[in-house]
């Protein structure tokens, strides 16, 4: 199983990208994370991990239109690209994988 | 990409600015278009600025700019710096340099003779020229190993004797301590006896070896480095400080601290330190030892006699300036020492301190100017150096140039595919830069290959300077050079044929494009041409002086030095046991070898000896037998003999003496010489005992055993060298056993004489083949280039019946008529420089017109069969083969 490997946050905001549909770009996604995680969120680092995803190949992303509140400039829209499709599928499968391994006793034994 | 600059909002944005709503901080935004590549600068700018407005409605204007910042702050981080948005270089660009390479490739394998050519010849070009690089930077290195390097001197003298000044590195003992106590300029002053050649003997151990006897302040002078051992340990009487090789020969593996040596048999002295041995390239490589002025004193009567005495001049002062003392300026101060002293000597002394930058590159002195000397060379060589890189070169470009049409065609298509002139550029660049790239690598195996050869021609230990930057440097930098140079012609020119009349079949290279490589050619072979005159004259210049009669017969003539006590004391006992060997023809003695002068004196007057000038007249101290051991010609009169008694009191001059007398009757006339009248009994030929290249000075003969350290050995000329050697060596051994039997014979001391200019000579030769090799290797190419292209042309012409010869002589016609022209103007030059050369000899070969002419003859003999094998080659092709094709 040979693939790219993600980090969590990577893994987060590409998830978050999937989710937003052709309304990714910086600062949705931003908003979204920090609806989703409630964490705070930098944009830097979202542009800098979707930057990462895109060298990686799991994303694309074109040139959207530009808004008067953006001081007329144009957003970059993300999406996810097949390899981003893939590899999130592959990472849920592996965990689900991994989840459905741990033996039932051991499960319920687990500290909530 | 920087859609911002252009935005139609951005008027828009003035107009909110100008209605009070808030904008972020100015400083931050600027901050931001500063440092965030522009084509990230849209979007993330746009993000920040709805980020922004969202705050400025949720949270108020303070903290939406506070935020602002933190944002700003947050893409300090390196992907927001990266200007380039590719990845990584666009695969284009990669795929296009791998292809170049591998047309690159494809043409070297495709004309593999082509490509021989090329790189051979232009690693040759760089072998040679890395050579004489090293070479010079050895050269140009030479002493530089010694830390006080800038502020080192060596005392010389400019003496008059009759109209020109002479110049002589010797002197009187006084002045050193004179130059110590009165002129503040000199930080230190050491006396220094010559390189003595002494035998060391410990124990059973006898060596010859050479050294210098300094005194306690030579060691920090010169910054010996001690290895072991105490620097300062020749304060003492009985001590001496031995090199690291001397060591090792001396003693092995022992510690040879606080071993005794005898020298010479006479003095034992203790070792007291080891040190490094002298580097190659410095003046004291030949120095082994340092053993202690005071020793040198106390074990040489003459040296105390010549102690208080300025007149006596056999002594070496070194002497250490003090920082920022300038060496015109002291030399200046010290020059009239002597003439200011007390009776002054009437040819009248001038001192001066010769730098030690300059005692190995400008060595020469006339009429007291220093007149250069190896600088000379390190200039010509670095000048032909230059050249034969340049010939390398030029072959190159001229078979690029000369293949252009083959390549038309490709560069037709890539200009249709479309490439711009700037990438066919590129790549005729990356194909020159390849095979430069593989003449380097070759050349460095080249010059790996040659060193041990170069090393012993030139007397050098020179080797590639692998750990040296500035070697590297220099030899990329020039192999850029030589890529850029010789691959300029092929890039600019090839890359400007229009690809529409390449492709359609109408191009041809006009009828002046072949005018440049002509003129390269012709360039070639003018440097060629020149080498081979210049070389030709050198050798003819030795061959003309190693021809002139020598004036006595050197063959079977071995010299000993007297170098023990023994030998003197038994030295009646030592002759009867030779002769009665029956290995000696005849033994006789003399002060100094035969092949050098070892002085001569002013003080000397004869009937009728003019007033004017202090003529100087070498001293030969010999014994009654001498002039029958070395059997000179007499001319006149007799030679010594133990017959007359009075032969004490008799003197035998030379030719040039008698000539400077002005004697008609020269027997039986009265010389008188220090304050002692001798008779003239004879006159005997000229002998060179000097240099072979000028005029034999007026020497006279006197008997005197007393001084004599030489002794002369004829063998004799029944029995074979190697038997006879050995009968004189178990005689020697017997009577002199505390010494190793260390003798020379005479004809190879003597052809020592021509060391430099043989030396100068091999390496000449062996440029001028490197360079002739080089041009004939570049016309080989043409030639075959040439013959190829006219194939169909001569097939014609044979179908219609031209003969080989004919063909022959159509196809070397040109390249001879080129080879005439570089004669033409080569000649002129190769005169021009080789007869300053000569007249720097007064005893010289002529440049006669044959040289020329045979240079001339050679040179075309060299190219006719270069171009005949071509030409001869495509003439006797089937027509049939050569008009089939198409």
């Amino acid at each position: 199983m040979k693939r790219t490997y993600l980090g969590e946050f990577e893994e987060i905001v590409l998830l978050t990208v999937a989710i937003m549909g052709d309304m990714a770009y910086g600062v949705s996604i931003t908003e979204e994370l920090e609806q989703q995680t409630g964490r705070s969120v930098s944009v830097s680092a979202v542009h800098a991990a979707l930057h990462r995803l895109e060298e990686k190949y799991m994303v694309s992303s074109h040139m959207g239109e530009a808004t008067a509140e953006r001081g007329g400039r144009r957003k970059r829209i993300f999406t996810l690209t097949a390899l981003g499709n893939r590899t999130l599928d592959e990472i849920r499968l592996l965990r689900n994988r991994m989840w459905e391994s741990i033996p039932l006793k051991i499960l319920s034994a687990l500290p909530r | 990409m920087n859609i911002f600059k252009k935005s139609p909002f951005r008027g828009d944005r003035r107009t909110v600015r100008g209605m009070q709503q808030p904008t972020p901080p100015r400083w931050a935004d600027q901050l931001l278009e500063w440092f965030c590549a522009p084509y990230l600068l849209e979007e993330v700018q746009g993000d920040l600025y709805e980020r922004f407005e969202k705050n400025l409605r949720l949270f108020g204007e303070k903290t939406a700019r506070r935020e602002y910042i933190k944002s700003v702050f947050g893409f300090i981080r390196p992907f927001a710096f990266k200007r380039n948005k590719e990845l990584s270089p666009p695969l284009y660009i990669q795929i296009m340099i791998s292809n170049y390479f591998k047309i690159a490739f494809r043409n070297l394998l495709k004309y593999k003779g082509y490509s021989f050519i090329n790189i051979f010849g232009l690693a040759a070009g760089m072998a040679v020229t890395m050579l004489i690089g090293l070479w010079v930077h050895d050269e140009l290195s030479y002493n530089k190993h010694f830390s006080n390097y800038d502020r080192l001197g060596h005392l010389f003298q400019f003496v008059k004797f009759d109209v020109e000044k002479a110049t002589y590195d010797v002197m009187p003992i006084p002045l050193a301590a004179e130059l110590r106590n009165k002129y503040p300029d000199f930080e230190a002053v050491s006396l220094s006896s010559n390189t003595h050649s002494l035998i060391l003997a410990s124990g059973e151990k006898k060596l010859v070896k050479t050294g210098n006897y300094v005194e306690p302040s030579f060691v920090d002078m010169v910054s010996v480095k001690m290895i072991t051992g105490n620097r300062n340990g020749l304060k003492d009487v009985n001590a001496i400080l031995i090199s690291e090789s001397l060591a090792e020969d001396l003693f092995g593996l022992e510690n040879p601290l606080d071993k005794v040596i005898k020298i010479d048999n006479k003095e034992s002295v203790k070792v007291v330190g080891v040190y490094e041995n002298f580097p190659y390239n410095t003046s004291f490589k030949e120095v082994l030892f340092l053993a202690p002025w005071s020793l040198y004193e106390a074990s040489r009567e003459n040296v105390r006699r010549d102690k208080d005495e300025w007149d006596s001049n056999s002594y070496q002062i070194y002497a250490q300036l003090k920082p920022g003392a300038d060496f015109d300026k002291v030399s200046a101060k010290i020059k009239d020492i002597r003439v200011n002293r007390a009776d002054p000597p009437a040819y009248r002394p001038e001192f001066f301190v010769h730098p030690m930058s300059k005692w190995h590159l400008y060595s020469n002195f006339k009429d007291g100017v220093n007149t250069g000397g190896l600088i000379e060379f390190v200039w010509l060589f670095g000048i032909i150096g230059a050249f034969v890189l340049l010939l390398a070169c030029i072959n190159f470009m001229n078979l690029s140039t000369a293949r252009s049409e083959k390549r038309a065609k490709e560069v037709g298509i890539r200009k249709a595919v479309g490439s711009v002139r700037g990438q066919l550029i590129m790549q005729f660049f990356s194909e020159s830069f390849l095979v430069v790239l593989f003449a380097f690598v070759l050349s460095i195996s080249i010059v790996l290959l040659a060193l041990p050869v170069f090393n012993q021609v030139a007397d050098k230990q020179v080797g590639i300077l692998w750990t040296n930057p500035f070697f590297w440097l220099t030899g990329l930098g020039f192999s850029l050079i030589t890529g850029l140079v010789a691959g300029s012609y092929p890039a600019f020119y090839l890359s400007s044929f229009q690809a529409v009349k390449v492709l359609k079949g109408t191009f041809r290279a006009g009828r002046f494009a072949s005018v440049p490589r002509k003129v390269l050619v012709v360039l070639q072979f003018t440097v060629s041409v020149t080498l081979i005159i210049g070389t030709v004259v050198v050798f003819r210049q030795i061959q003309y002086a190693k021809n002139r009669a020598v004036g006595y017969d050197r063959n079977k003539l071995i010299e000993v030095n007297m170098n023990t006590p023994e030998l003197y004391k038994h030295f009646k006992v030592l002759k009867s046991d030779l002769q009665q060997t029956g290995a000696v023809y005849e033994i006789g003695v003399s002060a100094g070898s035969i092949t050098t002068q070892s002085g001569g004196t002013t003080n000397i007057s004869w009937k009728g000896k003019s007033q004017q000038g202090k003529p100087l007249l070498m001293a030969n101290l010999v014994s009654h037998e001498y002039g029958k051991t070395i059997g000179w010609q007499i001319l006149q009169g007799r030679d010594f003999s133990r017959t007359f008694s009075t032969d004490s009191a008799a003197m035998i001059l030379n030719e040039s003496a008698l000539k400077l007398m002005g004697f008609k009757e020269p027997l039986n006339e009265i010389v008188t010489t220090n304050g002692r009248a001798y008779k003239v009994i004879g006159v005997i030929k000229d002998m060179i005992k000097e240099n072979p290249f000028s005029p034999v000075a007026p020497s006279f003969f006197i008997v005197d055993s007393r001084s004599v350290n030489v002794i002369l050995v004829k063998l004799s000329p029944d029995m074979p060298t190697s038997e006879s050697l050995s009968k004189v060596e178990a005689v020697f051994r017997k009577h002199n056993p505390e010494s190793p039997f260390v003798y020379s014979f005479v004809d190879e001391l003597y052809g020592k004489k021509f060391g430099d200019e043989e030396r100068i000579g091999k390496l000449a030769l062996f440029f001028t083949i490197l360079a002739a090799l080089i041009s004939c290797l570049g016309l080989f190419g043409l030639a075959s280039f040439v013959a190829e292209q006219r194939t169909k042309e001569i097939g014609v012409r044979k179908v219609l019946g031209a003969s080989v010869a004919h063909l022959w002589a159509l196809l070397s016609k040109d390249f001879v008529m080129l080879v005439c022209i570089a004669l033409l103007i080569g000649s002129p030059i190769a005169y021009y420089f080789m007869n300053q050369w000569v007249m720097r000899y007064n005893y010289r070969a002529d440049i006669s017109w044959w040289i020329f002419v045979g240079a001339g003859a050679g040179a075309l003999l060299i190219t006719l069969l270069t171009v005949s094998f071509q030409a001869i080659k495509a003439a006797l092709m089937n027509p049939v083969k050569s008009l089939r094709s198409e």
